[in-house]
């Protein structure tokens, strides 16, 4: 039997890690990817990868990890997955350890392991403040020793445009553009795995990168896959505010004991602290950016006036800062110009990442056979609101188990992809060309920049942490203003190399079909869930919203429409979430 | 604050370059990617004639995925960590030029990761199934280690270097620097051997003229000049232990 043919979309951290599975299980595999894979916005993440290996004496164990989890989600997801994720975690960290990563050690040479939000112990294995960096590197070396074997090819500086799906709705391949010749082609598979990341920039400034857009995932929701949850974005409670993105500092400042506060009455408020006592700087991110909204706007106590609170190292020895923490210390000095081991941080607020994402079954299957999802481009592991440290194990267990499933696929297909008929792939070419063709010929008068920057601005104000029905509702008719623009569009590039505002075009018109789908359902759920709040509906209402969203889009009306269905809740019974 | 700013833009890879000036409002805290942006909203040159938004790499725009590499002003450097007010003005944008060009300051930096697969830069594991922890490691090992685990593969060291040509084929500082990752780790350290024989080859650390140009052009201060000497004397030592084996 011929080996299956497996395209992975996608070279993050949950696309490598479904790259290397696919290898090892005799697939042949092609990764397609914006930028070369090293690039990934995984590379960002910072303070570490949650694992219950209980080596602190706390007396840990996978079903906490798998209780803080659900807990801190709100019990929003299913369980059945999150507690297989909590129990592969050790595991996942052992294969890291041995691929090389070099995660910071105990004095006898073991991983050390630090705190971090939503868990009372030590779990979270990490590699100073660069943690996803150190995880994308470990397996991008090793996909790079398979693509010297020939078992993996790349196609880098590719983007997704589509898939291709025959007559069944089935998926059969993918058509992408050469982002330098401009050309489109047809690639066609046993199985697809998109492992396309996070969504920011729907939110203009985001601590995303910038092909964090949510554009391949769009893009198969207008093709008829399910988006669940998107109503559920995570804002992280300290970034630094910036004029071109918002830079994450991580969690971890907090978990090596860093304090949050502002001037009150000439003394140090921790309010934290004061609000929480128990979990104090280290509630989860929900929580933590209430607070700090409360405390700047409501109580007007913002640092000089501004939108900003202190995130405090400096009652820390600058050496263990420097071992732990180096890396967000650099950023801060490089882009601030303050050293941080001297003087208190200024941080606020920022969109950081979606909960929600491509619905897929235990498996992670979309409801596309053929189509699978894994990372935070799908909805599984968080819930209402992820807790940190959990993100990139997430994207790993998650590609792991979309890897031998998309095997598992090809392997019981009874037509492989060969035996689909050429047609079915010229027809989705020309359907992807034609849009290019048209793009490029508009001479209108709207520049796709200035679009984006309005969507950002109506999506930041309306549809992050606190959320009103009748600004959503004027969101969403901003957004269909802006759908419509967008129809009227002059590249002022028309030229077929390297053209990147005709790729920046086609993810605008994306963006913009996602951002309704996560303003309409927010619109739609009338509680306050984990990072979902709505003021006017405070509590949470397990009678009414205990489930799960499901987004697919209707073709006529040009809109997103609304199923729900049940939360599993079959191990752990949900309870008042209070820290 | 009004900035001048004067890309050299180039089509394609066949067509001549041409300098182009902008006018750009720069916010306190703008980075030169923030100018770029700038432009692309409303692509017009500082005499007034309609142009294309600039052509660029760019993704994480803080300075840990590598991508925005350039020469502004002259030197290598970061687009992201690069702020318009620190500056002198005008403000010259050049792509890299030891790399084939792509479009304007977009240029092809795929050998790189090709070099990195001539020096085998990885870690040989078995397999990811469970096989146990991983190796033990001092914790002064792992803060040696670590700097050059945090390589982004940039380009800067080879736009620095003068030994970085087609003549030489010179693998360059950051894969040696990959070198010496690998070499000293436990289990990379097995391997160690196959890693230098590359570096005895053709483009190998010999071709190292020793201008510690990359120390300095390196945005993430990895001590790359204690690479090459440290894996300058394992290469020796290899090719040495090598001779009397014949």
């Amino acid at each position: 039997m011929a080996a299956p043919k497996i395209i992975v979309v996608g070279g993050g951290l949950a696309g490598l890690m479904a790259t290397i599975k696919l290898a090892e299980l005799g697939a042949a595999v092609e990764v397609f990817s914006i930028v070369p894979v090293k690039r990934s916005h995984s590379v960002c993440a910072q303070g570490g990868i949650n694992a219950a290996k209980n080596l602190k004496g706390e007396g840990d164990s996978p079903w906490r990890h798998f209780d803080d989890t659900i807990f801190g989600g709100d019990f929003l997801a299913n369980q059945l997955p999150v507690r297989d994720m909590a129990e592969a975690a050790p595991g996942i960290i052992d294969m890291l350890d041995r691929m090389g990563v070099m995660f910071n050690r105990t004095s006898e040479g073991l991983l050390d392991f630090r705190r971090f939000g939503g868990t009372l112990h030590h779990r979270t294995a990490f590699s100073g403040a660069t943690t996803g960096q150190q995880l994308l590197y470990a397996l991008d070396e090793q996909v790079r020793r398979f693509e010297a074997e020939g078992r993996v090819r790349k196609f880098e500086h590719w983007e997704f445009l589509s898939a291709v799906l025959d007559g069944a709705r089935a998926c059969r391949g993918i058509c992408a553009m050469d982002l330098r010749s401009m050309e489109l082609e047809t690639f066609a598979a046993d199985a697809v795995i998109v492992a396309t990341g996070g969504i920011g920039a729907i939110f203009g400034k985001s601590t995303n990168s910038v092909t964090s857009t949510g554009s391949a995932q769009s893009s198969l929701y207008q093709q008829g896959a399910f988006y669940a949850n998107g109503e559920f974005v995570q804002v992280h409670p300290t970034a630094i505010p910036g004029e071109d993105k918002l830079r994450l500092m991580s969690e971890s400042a907090r978990g090596e004991g860093g304090r949050v506060w502002v001037p009150r009455d000439g003394q140090k408020w921790h309010f934290l602290e004061e609000w929480y006592p128990k979990y104090g700087n280290l509630v989860p991110r929900d929580i933590a950016t209430r607070a700090i909204h409360k405390v700047v706007f409501e109580l007007g106590l913002g640092v000089d006036g501004q939108p900003a609170v202190y995130l405090d190292l400096t009652h820390i020895d600058p050496k263990i800062l420097d071992r732990k923490l180096g890396g967000i210390l650099e950023i801060y000095e490089k882009f601030v110009g303050v050293d941080p081991r001297q003087q208190p941080m200024k941080v606020f607020p920022g969109m950081h990442y979606t909960m929600g994402g491509l619905w897929v079954d235990h498996k992670h299957r979309t409801n596309i056979a053929g189509l699978l999802a894994a990372g935070e481009c799908e909805y599984q592991y968080h819930g209402a609101n992820r807790l940190g440290a959990n993100a990139l194990l997430s994207c790993i267990y998650a590609g792991r188990v979309a890897g031998a499933a998309a095997v598992d696929h090809a392997r019981g297909l009874a037509n492989g992809a060969g035996a689909v008929p050429q047609r079915v792939f010229d027809q989705e070419k020309l359907r992807q060309q034609e849009l290019n063709d048209g793009l490029l010929a508009g001479r209108g008068g709207e520049n796709p920049f200035t679009i984006w920057k309005e969507m950002g601005r109506c999506m930041t104000e309306h549809a992050t942490v606190l959320r009103y029905n009748d600004k959503l509702r004027q969101c969403d008719e901003k957004l269909v203003e802006l759908l419509d623009r967008c129809r009227r569009l002059n590249l002022s590039d028309t030229s077929r190399w390297a053209n990147q505002t005709l790729a920046f075009a086609r993810e605008l018109a994306n963006m913009l079909q996602l951002a309704r789908v996560i303003v309409r359902g927010a619109l739609e759920r009338n509680e306050s869930r984990g990072g979902h709040y709505k003021p006017a509906f405070p509590d949470r209402d397990d009678a009414g919203w205990l489930k799960t969203t499901k987004a697919f889009f209707a073709p006529d009306a040009d809109e997103p429409r609304f199923v729900y269905e049940p939360v599993d809740t079959s191990l752990i019974p949900p309870r008042e979430r209070k820290y | 604050m009004m900035v001048e700013v004067r890309v050299r833009r180039q089509q394609t890879p066949s067509s001549g370059p041409r300098w182009e000036t902008f006018r750009v409002e720069a916010t306190p805290g703008m980075n030169v990617i923030g100018a770029l942006l700038r432009i692309a909203e409303n692509p017009v040159t500082a005499g007034g004639k309609p142009t294309t938004p600039v052509s660029y790499d760019a993704n994480c725009l803080e300075e840990v995925c590598g991508s925005c590499a350039m020469r502004i002003n002259g030197r290598v450097a970061m687009a992201c960590s690069a702020l318009l007010e620190r500056l002198d003005q005008p403000v010259r944008l050049e792509p890299l030029s030891r790399f084939p060009m792509v479009r304007d300051l977009q240029v092809d930096r795929s050998r790189l990761f090709e070099d990195l697969k001539r020096v085998k830069a990885w870690i040989p594991i078995d397999g990811t199934y469970d096989l146990g922890p991983g190796p033990r490691l001092a914790q002064r090992e792992q803060e040696a280690a670590y700097p050059f685990a945090r390589c982004i593969s940039c380009g800067s060291c080879l736009e620095a270097c003068p030994q970085y040509n087609d003549k030489t084929g010179f693998v360059g500082a950051a894969v040696i620097g990959q070198v010496r990752l690998f070499n000293t780790h436990p289990t990379g350290r097995m391997h160690a051997h196959e890693r230098l024989e590359a570096l005895l080859g053709a483009g190998g650390i010999h071709e190292c003229g020793y201008a510690q140009n990359c120390l300095e052009a390196c945005p993430k201060d990895i001590p790359l000049t204690q690479a090459i000497s440290e894996v300058g004397g394992q290469v020796m030592r290899h090719s040495i232990l090598g001779f009397f084996k014949r």
